[in-house]
């Protein structure tokens, strides 16, 4: 065999390598997931949504951490959808080429980079300490607030830079002003990648654990919470506290619990890329 | 109507401030609270001491089995990431068609989506009952399960970065290999991956500072026993799993023991910090390169 063959030869197996490489991963995640359905699809029932915390695996339900989940994802969007877009605009459409903007922009890329525990001590000892919010909802709330401000920060400025300028310079053209320019025509056009961006960040958000158990979240929380200064739990955290048990009969709820969680996490990854997609065939610019 | 733009510009300008109010408080905590600390422990303790015992009677302060624990993990992790990472992104750029590449890719950012509790879950009951099988010396709690889970998480990361970094290398160097005769196994290794080694560089910078800073994957599955090992077969305590073991305590607001959360995580902070502005400089000088 001369060195030419030999070369094809270790071409090919390199394609089959890479085949290889590229599907472990997934099938490793099919197996994974595959097991935790195996072992927790049997719990799942109306009397697992619907029941409180109990000290009892069999009667024990994830109400509390479903509606807790609920509450600081819409408390989290509320603050920092807001926030994120309008710091992006200023940074994509006002700020001028200085210093300051280019340390804004390493700053935000060191945020994004920042260990999801230390949005959990500066959330302990500003919102719950100083502030006095305690382990509650809001404190919940502006911690991962803060933690997803940098990717809605990101995602935003680069939808808003996607938008072609003849669209802004036709808006200029007709005497329109910069903010009737950006409200009216860059950000209905940026729309759709500003929204797969904010979904993404959120579902992020929703999975986090460490910094909400930082700041004090309980594993057991015996009420719904009713309003924003309640104490809360999260569908991760009851996870969690599920799994460090010794007890089969928690892990099998561990597993059911972790079964609603991917639920909600895809969905809401699949909506992300089913909106980028519908944007990207609607808008060719 | 001038006014009328004035206050939004204001407003808009103000929502920016506050990424740099996040990071001034982020500081301002770790090194305040850390400043009370090393009044009461000297830092060379802590830099040096090889006992992590502050929730006990006889109390030390050495970060090192904490720092062990995390360069553990992250290792084994890397070790798992790094290959697969790389090939992936060889494979996709150089090999795969579009419609292949088009798939794979969403698919494979999955991976980075699901939740790190999750993740710690499969590490603990499916991968740790398997790797004991074949090793039986190996602990309940170990690095190895930990660090292996965390690795496949973090594939994404290098796979897409190093990807981009190779598709932005010009073409011009791919047909000139080509036409020296070169199969697409050598223009990748020997053209390709080198002149696209400044991204590789970054896109594994940014998984190792990834892998120091995740918490509930070691947490569940690597344990809560500081450790100064390198043997990842037993159980070690990362730092990100130490502060969160605080954190479910009952320690007193405002004692010591309450106060080492703040050392840990600045030492955390201070590591991940490093790692991420290393990439963000390197990644700012190849984008030059080429254009």
């Amino acid at each position: 065999m001369n060195s030419r063959q030999k070369n094809r030869i270790k071409d090919r197996a390199f394609k089959y390598l890479g085949i290889f490489s590229t599907s472990i991963g997934l099938i490793l995640l099919t197996v994974f997931i595959g097991s935790i359905i195996k072992d927790g699809i049997g719990r799942i029932d109306w009397d697992f949504l619907t029941n409180l915390p109990s000290r009892k695996a069999e009667k024990a339900g994830i109400l509390t951490a479903l509606a807790g989940s609920v509450w600081l994802l819409v408390m989290t969007a509320i603050v920092s959808i807001p926030l994120g877009v309008a710091a992006a605009i200023h940074l994509e459409e006002y700020s001028r080429k200085t210093r300051w903007s280019s340390f804004l922009e390493i700053n935000i890329t060191n945020l994004a980079g920042v260990p999801s525990v230390i949005y959990g001590i500066l959330g302990l000892q500003i919102f719950v300490r100083t502030m006095r919010f305690g382990g509650s909802l809001l404190a919940g709330a502006f911690t991962l607030a803060l933690l997803i401000l940098p990717i809605i920060i990101v995602t935003t400025r680069e939808a808003i830079k996607a938008v072609p300028s003849s669209i802004k310079e036709a808006s200029y053209g007709l005497g329109a002003t910069k903010w009737q320019t950006i409200r009216h025509q860059v950000l209905p056009a940026a729309g759709g990648s500003i929204a797969t961006g904010i979904i993404l960040a959120l579902s992020r958000a929703i999975g986090e654990t460490a910094p909400v158990i930082i700041i004090g979240a309980l594993a057991y929380v015996a009420f719904v919470p009713q309003s924003p200064t309640d104490e809360f739990t999260v569908l991760p955290i009851q996870i969690f506290n599920w799994v460090s048990r010794p007890d089969h009969a928690f892990v099998v709820n561990a597993a059911a619990g972790i079964i609603v969680l991917l639920a909600v996490t895809f969905m809401m990854n699949g909506i992300a890329v089913y909106l980028r997609h519908r944007w990207q065939n609607k808008v060719n610019w | 109507m001038k006014t009328k733009e004035r206050i939004i510009e204001a407003g808009l300008k103000f929502s920016s401030l506050i990424t740099v109010l996040t990071t001034l408080g982020i500081l301002w905590v770790l090194l305040s609270q850390s400043l009370v600390f090393f009044g009461e422990v000297s830092i060379i303790e802590f830099l040096t001491s090889r006992e992590w015992t502050p929730l006990f009677e006889n109390k030390h302060y050495g970060i090192l089995p904490l720092l062990a624990g995390t360069a553990l993990t992250t290792f084994v992790a890397i070790a798992v990431a790094l290959p697969l990472g790389i090939t992936i992104a060889i494979y996709l750029s150089e090999y795969a068609s579009a419609p292949i590449r088009n798939t794979f890719k969403p698919l494979l950012e999955i991976l980075a989506a699901v939740p790190t509790v999750v993740y710690g879950f499969f590490a603990l009951t499916v991968v740790t009952p398997f790797l004991k099988g074949i090793l039986p010396e190996l602990a309940t709690f170990n690095a190895l399960s930990a660090g292996l889970v965390m690795g496949v998480m973090i594939i994404p990361m290098v796979s897409s970065l190093s990807e981009d970094a190779l598709r932005a290398v010009p073409n011009s160097l791919r047909e000139a290999a080509y036409g020296m005769g070169s199969t697409r196994l050598q223009t990748a290794f020997r053209v390709l991956v080198p002149a696209a080694s400044s991204g590789i560089v970054v896109s594994v910078l940014l998984a190792i500072s990834r892998a120091i800073g995740e918490t509930m994957i070691v947490t569940i599955a690597a344990g809560q026993q500081p450790n100064l090992t390198f043997n990842p077969m037993e159980t070690v305590e990362t730092i990100t799993a130490y502060i969160v073991q605080v954190s479910l305590g009952d320690v007193p607001h405002g004692s010591i023991e309450y106060r080492t959360i703040f050392a840990a995580g600045l030492m955390l902070f201070v590591l991940t910090f490093i790692l991420n502005n290393i990439s963000y400089f390197v990644k700012k000088r190849y984008q030059q390169q080429y254009e």
